[in-house]
């Protein structure tokens, strides 16, 4: 059996060392063609009409005009009269016109009349007495679910107490599985008591969504010697991807579609495709070179994908573009669920956790959605949680990098805080002292804890809240802590070996500037021993082996370990060609720094190329694939911890907050290219300054709309607002052997409960919700009165 | 309104403007009375002179971009980030916001960056556009984009070209800018992937080298 | 964008006539980097654009004894570079630097600045500039005012004055010079803007067929100048609240002041109450701070905006006090 092992520190020549992004140079030349950037023959521009009402029905549609446009090419209904909308912005009509003027012109041609229904776009605590238990699910709400990123063991719990509307079809379990139910889930189904009488239930805006008790929490709360009780909360967040979401399609013939997609999930988009377009996935060609940004929100297709194909259809087959402006791009293209909670937690006075209550809600949109998962990372023995979702108007949510880490982080880790705070003690002191409760990742906390600390000069720098204050200019410490599973999703692969020595790798993965090609051309060169540039690695297209879809940090693990499985073989092979010549066994020989020779003997060696040339007339393909239990060990893992802290100063006379430093100390088990793990990194605490300090997605009560859908009201952090920024990945013995983890979620959970516990530490109370914005934390302060 | 008034027959009133109805056209209030219109193609009477009107339909126009010169027939309203892209294939200004809010779409005209998404092509005509695309010579990266790479500035991407021009243009101003000349001139610009660190270590390493 | 036809005059005259006598059927194009906005949110939809870009005599800034005159097509980047303008009204420049971002600076004049039409999410969203929804309902005072005004509000008009640079012009004394049909006029720069009181009424004294010449700046004032902006991002952000001030000083005693706020009010908002508070005072932090408490003493913030008072207090006593001591930073 060939060794897939990863190679020991010794014997690696590029793994886990700083390697240089290969994406690069055609990046910063403005080469890389995203698919915004693609022009294909004949393109036809298509723009959207989209509705302005948060809730209302569709009454009448009239294209005529648009229709009798000359330029005009195809005009699609999306959505017929009598169609229910249930956010503003979801699109009604799309056209598709010689150009991008002509297609507006069109749009604004068009007559739509809609009766207005009531709408709710707020998610402010519900109001006493509003909620209603839940009852038997739809197929729509286990969708909702799934859109959600409902953890799969909620959405098995309600299935068991409430049942179904409906017994679900295979063909609906499928896609409930692509969306990212497990089995446990598609059982309980499959099981599941009908109840087709609920199905026509009205649904008040209020859910019960969880309800759990562990322990005695009652009983621990009274006994507890220090309690502390808070509100915290953190709002609806878009994704903002730079790249809008969108797509270009086209019919080379009457049977085949050619998409061209901005996507995080390239193999998986022709299945998603082919059943609303009634065509066999496998006449369904997807293509993509570079993506700029999905953080979550670019795994489907979605409507306006499908539509280019269907508007293409009407335009013989024309390619048809839609890429959706700035304003729809943020108003429906993807929103992170809020959450917000009134917590008890309650403490020895020694510190030791004992008791958790808590009763939270938040909205994500249309679905409503679920409980974060509280608290977080400290397994407190005896809890009490209930969960209200909110549904509303605001669009549909969708998954944010880390669904729902970042949120229970805040909920967690903020009222773990202020009991800190109340105990006296340092927050270091306090939550190292509860690490016995994060198993089994009690040890790498400990460890990154004292590194974060350290790095940060915490001791020197915290201080028992808003002492050290003088004038009004004021600075203090938080941290926070979290976790991710971040295990390998299923990728394959195929490496060809030609004979006259170049190679060639490909894969239907995507790399969205997390580092994915150049981490995959390690893996394939250092294993075969050759330099990166001299493989060619072709990925995104679905005429490549599979590989999943881009989301839950699961792309390094597969693409890793299914690259590194076929270099293996394929290296066993070329061993076996040429181990005659060079008068060895194959398991004698090595291949390094461009040669195949015998293992402590440099006279007996080859050139890559001499040696490929022992292949023969024909290449060799072999296929690697993830997860392969015939070809041990596992090369991915999960479960990582991270640390972060946070240094902040407040103006409290105007309430803005500044971040001066932030730490992270991160764990993703073996690093393939350290460069670009640190730069997730980095990348991650930027964005998470962003959301801290500034992003909101606003809703404006009587009209149901998006009041700040562009960038300059949707604030992101801009490049003076990021301070000094330090990193620390954890590698080496203890953390390399646990094979390939993902990174690309876990270090955007903490900084927004990082950032508001330094905010706390600096002005001495809690500031509640996200972001901490002028308003917030002056309203926290009181709004002290004089300058 | 008088939409029968002779005067208002505007002569660049053509049927291939599609977007608006001539008779919504000429539904201009007041023009009437401030511009007697005068006989004779794509002008008007303006105090006592002839100005040329162009559009509402398409106009031909000529750039030069790069130092060299594109041509294309394009309506007054298309934008010089939309011209650039969709006419002449130069890509590499992004259009993200649209609306001079994100700096993705960075452009030089007369070696000055704006933001093309809020210039009109019409407008641009004539002066001097470099775009990102410029910037490679012969193959080889300039020393800015040299910085990037190394210093791992860019993730997803799309917003790197806007970045590079306004990196250019504040080292063209300031060879070796202190972190205020820094501050200023890349305010400019959002990333979402949070690249700043990256960019920071290039502009720290450009500038003590001079660039 | 709806279509629209472009003309270019090269004469103010030309310009003029060019433009239509009423609002909906022209726009004038300068910078552009507000127009353009509007354009393609469809808040504007101009059937002609006049680009005055090409008017030479738009164009300039010169000093003399009798003042600063900036042509209307100065650009932002202009006032912040400009020599003079640096040395002898640093306020000025400091103003110009702090607004925007490069890019802006380069494209955006300052007849654009003075004429950009309000950040008010609800007017960019279309619901208008005195924003109702289609049924009549005022949206404001029931929506999400956190960014409207707190002074100047009890009409239906409840956006704040955009520009951060006219606060300062105000502490200035700058004069507006406008050219239309009926010729040329001058007035204080603070009567520019207006509170419109119905929708067809806009926010500046300017006809529809009215341009923008030039402002003009008194000499050099013998006075303690400072601009102060708060702002929730480092830079490229629209500010929370904006003060300027401009201290005439007798001895060690306030003569004369002037205190203008922006992003408070409809309209740049001169607060006489906090003129008078400083009056025949010293400069420091306690008489500062009455003035501060002065300048909002009227003050009636919408439901979501009481924050703003809070920082508006802040913007005009940090102002004061960065005059006093020694004004531009």
């Amino acid at each position: 059996m060939p060794d897939y092992a990863w190679p020991d520190q010794e014997h690696r020549t590029l793994i886990g060392k700083r390697i240089t992004r290969v994406d690069s140079p055609v990046k910063v030349s403005g080469q890389a063609k995203y698919t915004y950037d693609v022009h294909r023959p004949g393109m036809l521009y298509g723009k959207v009409l989209r509705c302005p009402y948060a809730h209302a029905k569709v009454v009448s549609i009239d294209t005529s005009a648009a229709e009798r446009m000359p330029g005009v090419k195809a005009v699609e209904i999306v959505q017929k009269p009598n169609a229910n909308i249930h956010w503003a912005g979801d699109d009604v009509v799309a056209v598709a016109a010689v150009d991008e003027p002509t297609a507006e012109d069109a749009i604004r041609a068009i007559q739509v009349e809609y009766q207005k229904l009531p709408h709710l776009v707020s998610d402010a605590e519900p109001p006493q007495g509003a909620t209603q238990e839940e009852g038997p699910l739809s197929m729509n709400d286990i969708d909702d679910l799934l859109d959600n990123q409902v953890p799969n063991r909620q959405i098995v719990e309600k299935i068991q107490q409430y049942g179904v509307t409906e017994k679900p079809t295979e063909d609906k379990l499928k896609s409930f599985k692509s969306s990212g139910a497990n089995d446990a889930v598609l059982n309980a189904l499959r099981e599941a008591t009908v109840h087709p009488e609920a199905a026509s239930r009205p649904k008040s805006n209020y859910e019960k969504a969880a309800a759990q008790t562990v322990g005695d929490p009652d009983k621990a709360m009274a006994e507890a010697e220090v309690v502390s009780e808070g509100l915290y909360g953190v709002p609806v967040i878009t994704h903002c991807c730079l790249e809008s979401h969108g797509t270009i399609s086209e019919w080379p013939d009457a049977d085949h579609l050619l998409t061209h997609i901005s996507t995080q999930n390239v193999s998986g988009i022709p299945g998603q495709m082919a059943e609303p377009l009634a065509i066999p996935a496998s006449n369904i060609h997807v293509h993509q070179d570079h993506v700029g940004g999905g953080f979550g929100s670019k795994f489907s297709p979605d409507r306006w994908g499908i539509f280019t194909a269907q508007i293409s259809k009407k335009a013989q087959g024309k390619p048809v573009r839609i890429m959706l402006e700035r304003d729809a791009e943020l108003e429906v293209a993807g929103a992170r669920p809020s959450a917000y909670a009134r917590v008890k937690v309650g403490a020895k006075r020694d510190g030791t956790l004992v008791a958790w209550q808590s009763e939270s809600w938040g909205t994500g949109g249309p679905g409503g959605g679920g409980m974060p998962p509280i608290p977080y990372v400290f397994t407190i023995p005896h809890q009490r949680k209930e969960h209200t979702a909110i549904r509303n108007n605001i669009g549909p949510a969708r998954a944010w990098r880390a669904p729902n880490h970042p949120q229970a982080a805040v909920l967690t880790m903020c009222a773990l805080d202020d009991l800190a705070a109340k105990l006296n003690m340092d927050p270091v002191e306090f939550f190292g002292k509860n690490l016995d409760i994060t198993k089994p990742r009690q040890d790498i906390y400990r460890e990154e804890l004292g590194i974060a600390a350290n790095l940060m000069g915490w001791n020197e720098k915290w201080h028992p809240r808003a002492q050290n204050r003088s004038g009004n200019i004021t600075r203090g410490v938080g941290l926070s802590l979290h976790t991710w599973g971040g295990r390998g999703h299923n990728s394959d692969c195929d490496l060809t070996l030609h004979p006259d020595g170049s190679v060639d790798l490909k894969l239907g993965s995507q790399d969205l500037g997390t580092g994915t090609r150049t981490c995959i051309l390690i893996v394939a060169a250092d294993t075969l021993g050759v330099p990166m540039d001299a493989i060619q690695l072709e990925i995104g297209d679905t005429t490549y082996p599979p590989s999943g879809g881009s989301g839950g940090s699961t792309t390094i693990g597969g693409v890793s370990s299914s690259t590194r499985r076929a270099a293996v073989d394929a290296r066993d092979l070329l061993f076996a060609k040429v181990a005659p010549t060079l008068d060895a066994q194959p398991d004698q020989l090595e291949c390094v720094n461009g040669r195949v020779g015998v293992k402590g003997d440099s006279h007996r060696s080859l050139s890559w190329k001499e040696a490929c040339a022992k292949l023969g007339a024909m290449p060799i393909t072999v296929r690697g694939t993830n997860p392969d239990r015939t070809k041990p060990p596992d090369l991915t893992n999960s479960g990582v911890g991270g640390v972060q802290m946070a240094e902040v100063e407040v103006d409290t006379d105007t309430g803005i907050v500044k971040v001066e430093k932030m730490v992270a100390v991160q764990d993703c088990g073996l690093v393939i290219d350290l460069k670009t793990a640190e730069s997730q990194c980095y990348g991650a605490l930027i964005m998470g300054i962003s959301y801290s300090l500034f992003e909101e997605k606003v809703m404006d009560p009587t009209t149901g709309r998006m009041l700040n859908a562009n960038l300059e009201f949707y604030r992101l952090a801009g490049f003076n607002d990021i301070p000094e920024l330090v990193v620390h990945m954890m590698t080496g013995k203890g953390y390399d052997e646990r094979g390939v983890i993902g990174l690309g979620e876990p270090p955007v959970v903490s900084p927004g409960a990082a950032i508001s516990n330094a905010v706390a530490n600096a002005i001495g109370v809690r500031v509640p919700f996200l972001p901490l914005t002028p308003d917030r934390v002056l309203a926290a302060l009181g709004q002290k009165a004089g300058a | 309104m008088d939409d029968d008034d002779p005067n208002l027959k505007h002569p660049s009133d053509k049927q291939d403007n599609s977007g608006v109805s001539r008779r919504d056209f000429l539904k201009i209030s007041g023009i009437s009375v401030a511009v007697p219109l005068v006989a004779g193609p794509q002008a008007v009477m303006a105090a006592g002179q002839q100005v040329p009107v162009y559009g509402p339909g398409k106009v031909p126009m000529e750039f030069t971009i790069n130092g060299k010169v594109h041509k294309a027939s394009l309506e007054p309203r298309v934008t010089l980030l939309d011209a650039l892209r969709d006419q002449f294939e130069l890509t590499g200004a992004k259009r993200v916001c649209d609306r001079a809010e994100c700096g993705s779409c960075t452009v030089l005209v007369e070696n000055k960056p704006v933001y093309a998404c809020s210039v009109l092509a019409i407008e641009a005509q004539h002066k001097a556009i470099t775009t990102v695309e410029s910037l490679m010579q012969a193959g080889k990266l300039h020393p800015l984009q040299q910085a990037f790479v190394e210093n791992d500035a860019s993730q997803c991407g799309f917003c790197t070209p806007g970045f590079v021009v306004a990196c250019k243009s504040l080292l063209d101003k300031h060879p070796h800018p202190t972190p205020e000349d820094i501050r200023r001139g890349l305010s400019g610009n959002l990333c979402r992937c949070g690249t700043y660190a990256g960019i920071r270590q290039a502009m720290a390493q450009l500038s003590q080298k001079g660039a | 964008m709806r279509p629209f036809e472009y003309v270019s005059p090269t004469t103010k005259a030309q310009a003029v006539s060019l433009l239509g006598a009423s609002w909906g059927g022209t726009e004038i194009l300068a910078g552009g980097t507000d127009l353009l906005a509007l354009m393609k949110d469809d808040i504007v939809s101009p059937k002609r654009l006049v680009n005055i870009k090409n008017i030479r005599d738009l164009r300039g800034i010169s000093s003399s004894p009798q003042g600063l005159r900036m042509g209307a097509l100065t650009t932002l980047a202009d006032l912040a570079d400009d020599a003079g303008i640096k040395k002898n009204y640093p306020a000025l420049a400091e103003a110009a630097i702090e607004a925007a971002s490069p890019q802006i600076r380069n494209m955006a004049t300052l007849a654009g600045n003075l004429c950009q039409r309000p950040r008010c999410w609800y007017f960019r969203n279309g619901f208008g500039l005195l924003p109702k929804d289609e049924t009549g309902n005022e949206l404001v005072a029931d929506g999400d005012n956190r960014y409207h005004a707190i002074l100047g509000n009890e009409g239906p008009a409840k956006f704040v004055s955009p520009s951060t640079i006219v606060p300062v012009l105000i502490a200035y004394e700058a004069k507006i010079r406008l050219e239309g049909p009926k010729g040329k006029r001058e007035l204080p720069l603070e009567k520019f803007f207006v509170i419109p009181k119905s929708e067809n009424e806009r926010e500046h004294d300017l006809g529809p067929n009215e341009i923008v010449t030039e402002v003009v700046v008194p000499p050099v004032p013998n006075a303690k100048i400072a601009h102060y902006e708060i702002r929730q991002k480092d830079v490229f952000d629209w500010p929370l609240a904006v003060a300027a001030v401009a201290l005439k000083m007798q001895g060690s005693n306030v003569e004369s002041a002037r205190i203008v706020m922006g992003y408070v009010a409809p309209v740049p908002w001169m607060s006489p109450e906090a003129e008078q508070a400083l009056t025949a005072q010293p400069l420091d932090q306690e008489t500062a701070q009455k003035a501060a408490e002065a300048a909002v003493k009227d003050a009636k913030p919408l439901s979501h905006n009481e924050y703003k008072v809070q920082l508006a207090r802040v913007a005009v006593k940090r102002a004061i006090l960065k005059a006093a001591s020694g004004g531009a930073a």
